[in-house]
C-alpha cells in the first residue's frame, strides 16, 4: 500500500470548515489545488507542513508517518523537511538574502561556510547572484518569490508546497516568474502542490489538478479534462475558460491546429503563447454575421450541458471551444448537438500571455 | 492637507500646557542652577557615591528586568490559559501602585520579619532591607512593568506566521526565539530597556522605603537630591541638572530612534 511520494488522508475540523481529503502525489509530480476562499486549501497546506495536527487520518511521506492520530504520532514541522513557499515570501527582514536562504540548511546544523555556498549555489541558478547580500526589503516582488523559492528548495525537501506564490505580483512579474518557477520545478523530484486561484496557472503548470471546496474534493483530473468537463459552477466559472496555444506574430496567432486567431492590440511580444477566452465572451451565430468581426468560422455542436439557468456549448473543429450562453439564448439558436453554428470570438475579447 | 492640522485653539492650548507643565519647571531648574559651584559639588564624596549607586541600581535593575520580564511577556502575549488578566494585571500592578506602598510591600514581604524575609534570615542570614540589593529590587519592581508592557505588545504585533516559517525550514524552538523572534521585536526591546532604565534612575518611593537613605550604600540620585533639597542645599540642584542630562541623553540617543512614533527599520547584525 505505501509507496514513495506523498500519502495523506488528511481529516480535520476549524470553526465552519471541516476538512477531509485523500490524496496522493507521486515523486516529481506537480499537484495544482484549486478552489474558492475558505475551501480549506491553506489548511490542507497547514496539516501537510506540520503546523497543524489533524484530528483523524495519517500523512506518510515517502513510507514515513508524520501525522496519525491514532497511533499518536506527529513529527513536528521543524523535522519533516518541507519546503513551503509562502503568499507573500515571509522573508525574514532582519537577514540578507542569502542568510534567507540558507536558513534551512543552519537550522540542520549544516556549518555557516557549506550552508553560504550552497545557498550562494541556488541564488545563481535562479538569477539573483547579485543580490546576494541585499536585504530582502530591497527587492522586488518577483525576487522576493524567487529567493522564497530558493529559501525552500535550498535544504533539498522531501516534499514542496507553493501556497499561492504569485498573489501578491503585478500581471508583468507574474508571467516571468512562473515562466521561470515551470522550469525549476521540472527539475524537482520530490511531491509538488501547488495553490493556485489563477486557471491559466493551474493549466501552465500542473499535471494533475485537484479541486476544493467546503473542505472536500469535488473534482480531480487533467487540467485539460477539469477545464472541458467542469463539475460544478464555481470550477466551471475559475477554470472553465478556453485555453488555447499557438504563436504570436504581429497581431495573429497561428494555433497549434493550422487555425488563425487575430487578437487585438499592439504586442511587444511574440513566439509561443496562450490564449485565454471566457466562454462567456464568444458569441454563437446561426448564420454568418455580418460586420467588422475578423474572427469568424462556423462550426458543429458536440455537446451541451443543461446546467439550469446556462448552457454549456463544447463546439468542434477548426477550435474545439467551450462557450456559455443563457438558456434563452440557447431556446432561441435550437441548440442541440449535430447543429452547425457561427462563432464569432471578439479579439479584443482574448487574453494573451507569454506560454 | 486642509482639515489635517490642528485649529489655532488646539495649538494655543497645547502650547499652553507645554509651557506650564514642562518649560516653566525645567527654566525654574536651570535658573537656580550655582554654575560657579558645579565642579565643587560634583568632586563631593556623596555625590560621587550616589551618581555611581544610581548607576549601577539601575543597570541592575534593567538587567534584572530583562531577565524575568521577557519571558512574563512572552507567556502574556502567547499564554493561552485561564487567568490570564488576573496575571497581566498583577505584573502591571506597580505602574498604578505609588511607588511608597511598592516599599511598603517589599518590606513586608523580605523584610527580616517578612513573609520569606524571615526564612532567608533564618536559614541562610540573608537580610535584604537597607541593602544595595534592597535598592536594585525597589528600582526593578517599579521599572519592569515598562519593559513588559512594551515586549508584550512588540510580541502581540509579531506576525506568527514568521515564526511557523521558521518551523518549516527546521527551526526548533530555541532557534526561532533567538534567530526569528528576538531580532524581529529587537527595536522593541531597546525601547523597553530604555523605558525601564529612565523609570529604574528616578526611582525614589519604593527605594527610601524598603532601602532606606545610606549614603554610599543605598542613596542614589532622587534621594540625594531630595535630602539636599530639603537642607537647603546647592547641590540639590546640581545633582537634579546630572540627573536631567544623563535623562536628555537617553531620550535623544534611543528615545527618538524607537520611542517616539514609528519604529524605524534598522540594520541589524546578522
Amino acid at each position: 500500500m505505501s509507496a514513495a511520494g506523498l500519502a495523506c488522508d488528511v481529516r480535520v475540523r476549524i470553526g465552519a470548515l471541516g476538512l477531509a481529503v485523500s490524496l496522493r502525489v507521486a515523486p516529481g509530480e506537480l499537484i495544482v489545488l484549486v478552489g474558492p476562499n475558505g475551501a480549506g486549501k491553506s489548511t490542507l497546506l497547514r496539516t501537510l507542513a506540520g503546523l497543524l495536527p489533524i484530528d483523524a487520518g495519517r500523512i506518510e511521506l515517502d513510507d514515513d508517518v508524520l501525522d496519525e492520530p491514532d497511533t499518536g504520532v506527529f513529527v513536528p514541522a521543524a523535522r519533516r523537511s518541507i519546503g513551503v513557499v509562502f503568499q507573500d515570501g515571509l522573508l525574514f527582514d532582519h537577514l540578507t538574502v542569502v542568510e534567507n536562504v540558507a536558513f534551512g540548511l543552519r537550522s540542520r546544523k549544516v556549518v555557516a561556510r557549506e550552508a553560504r555556498r550552497v545557498a550562494e549555489d541556488w541564488l545563481g541558478r535562479l538569477g539573483l547572484a547579485d543580490y546576494v547580500n541585499s536585504r530582502p526589503r530591497e527587492l522586488s516582488g518577483g525576487q522576493v518569490q524567487r529567493v522564497g523559492l530558493a529559501r525552500a528548495l535550498a535544504f533539498e525537501p522531501r516534499l514542496l508546497l507553493l501556497d499561492e506564490p504569485f498573489a501578491a505580483l503585478d500581471a508583468t512579474t507574474r508571467v516571468d516568474v512562473r515562466r521561470e518557477l515551470r522550469r525549476h520545478l521540472q527539475e524537482i523530484h520530490a511531491p509538488k502542490i501547488l495553490v493556485t486561484h489563477d486557471p491559466v496557472e493551474a493549466m501552465a503548470l500542473g499535471d494533475r489538478m485537484i479541486v476544493l471546496e467546503a473542505g472536500h474534493i469535488v473534482q480531480e483530473g487533467a487540467p485539460d479534462d477539469v477545464r472541458t468537463h467542469p463539475r460544478s459552477h464555481y470550477v466551471a466559472d475559475l477554470i472553465g475558460i478556453n485555453l488555447l496555444r499557438g504563436t504570436l506574430a504581429g497581431d495573429v496567432v497561428t494555433l497549434n491546429g493550422g487555425r488563425q486567431v487575430v487578437v487585438a492590440g499592439d504586442r511587444t511580444i511574440a513566439g509561443p503563447v496562450m490564449l485565454t477566452i471566457h466562454p462567456r465572451a464568444i458569441a454563437l451565430h446561426s448564420r454568418e454575421p455580418y460586420g467588422a468581426a475578423r474572427n469568424v468560422w462556423s462550426t458543429t455542436i458536440e455537446e451541451v450541458d443543461d446546467e439550469g439557468e446556462r448552457m454549456r456549448v463544447r463546439t468542434g473543429d477548426p477550435v474545439p471551444l467551450v462557450v456559455e450562453i443563457s438558456r434563452a439564448g440557447g431556446a432561441s439558436l435550437a441548440i442541440r448537438p449535430g447543429a452547425i453554428l457561427w462563432l464569432a470570438p471578439k479579439a479584443t475579447e482574448i487574453g494573451v500571455q507569454p506560454d | 492637507m486642509v482639515g489635517n492640522e490642528p485649529p489655532p485653539l488646539a495649538i494655543a492650548v497645547g502650547l499652553a500646557g507645554l509651557v506650564i507643565f514642562f518649560g516653566l519647571p525645567l527654566a525654574g531648574l536651570l535658573w537656580r542652577v550655582p554654575w560657579s559651584d558645579i565642579t565643587t559639588v560634583l568632586r563631593e564624596h556623596t555625590a560621587q557615591e550616589a551618581l555611581r549607586l544610581s548607576l549601577i541600581c539601575s543597570f541592575s535593575a534593567t538587567g534584572l528586568s530583562v531577565l524575568f520580564g521577557l519571558p512574563i511577556a512572552w507567556l502574556l502575549a502567547r499564554g493561552r490559559f485561564a487567568g490570564l488578566n488576573v496575571i497581566r494585571a498583577l505584573a502591571l500592578l506597580p505602574l498604578v501602585l505609588p511607588p511608597v506602598v511598592g516599599g511598603v510591600a517589599l518590606f513586608y514581604a523580605f523584610g527580616r520579619r517578612g513573609l520569606l524575609g524571615q526564612w532567608l534570615d533564618h536559614w541562610f542570614g540573608i537580610r535584604l532591607p537597607f541593602t544595595i540589593w534592597a535598592a536594585i529590587m525597589a528600582e526593578t519592581f517599579v521599572a519592569m512593568p515598562f519593559f513588559i508592557i512594551t515586549v508584550e505588545g512588540a510580541l502581540r504585533g509579531l506576525d506568527a506566521r514568521y515564526e511557523e516559517a521558521a518551523a518549516t525550514f527546521g527551526a526548533g524552538r530555541w532557534t526561532i526565539l533567538r534567530r526569528v523572534t528576538l531580532p524581529m521585536i529587537g527595536p522593541s526591546i531597546v525601547a523597553g530597556m530604555a523605558l525601564t532604565w529612565a523609570r529604574a534612575l528616578g526611582e525614589f518611593g519604593a527605594t527610601i522605603t524598603f532601602a532606606g537613605n545610606f549614603p554610599g550604600k543605598t542613596q542614589t540620585l532622587p534621594l540625594a537630591i531630595y535630602l539636599a533639597f530639603e537642607n537647603n542645599d546647592p547641590a540639590g540642584t546640581v545633582l537634579s541638572i546630572v540627573l536631567l542630562a544623563i535623562s536628555v541623553v537617553v531620550l535623544v540617543v534611543v528615545g527618538s530612534r524607537v520611542i517616539g512614533g514609528r519604529i524605524q527599520p534598522r540594520e541589524m547584525p546578522g
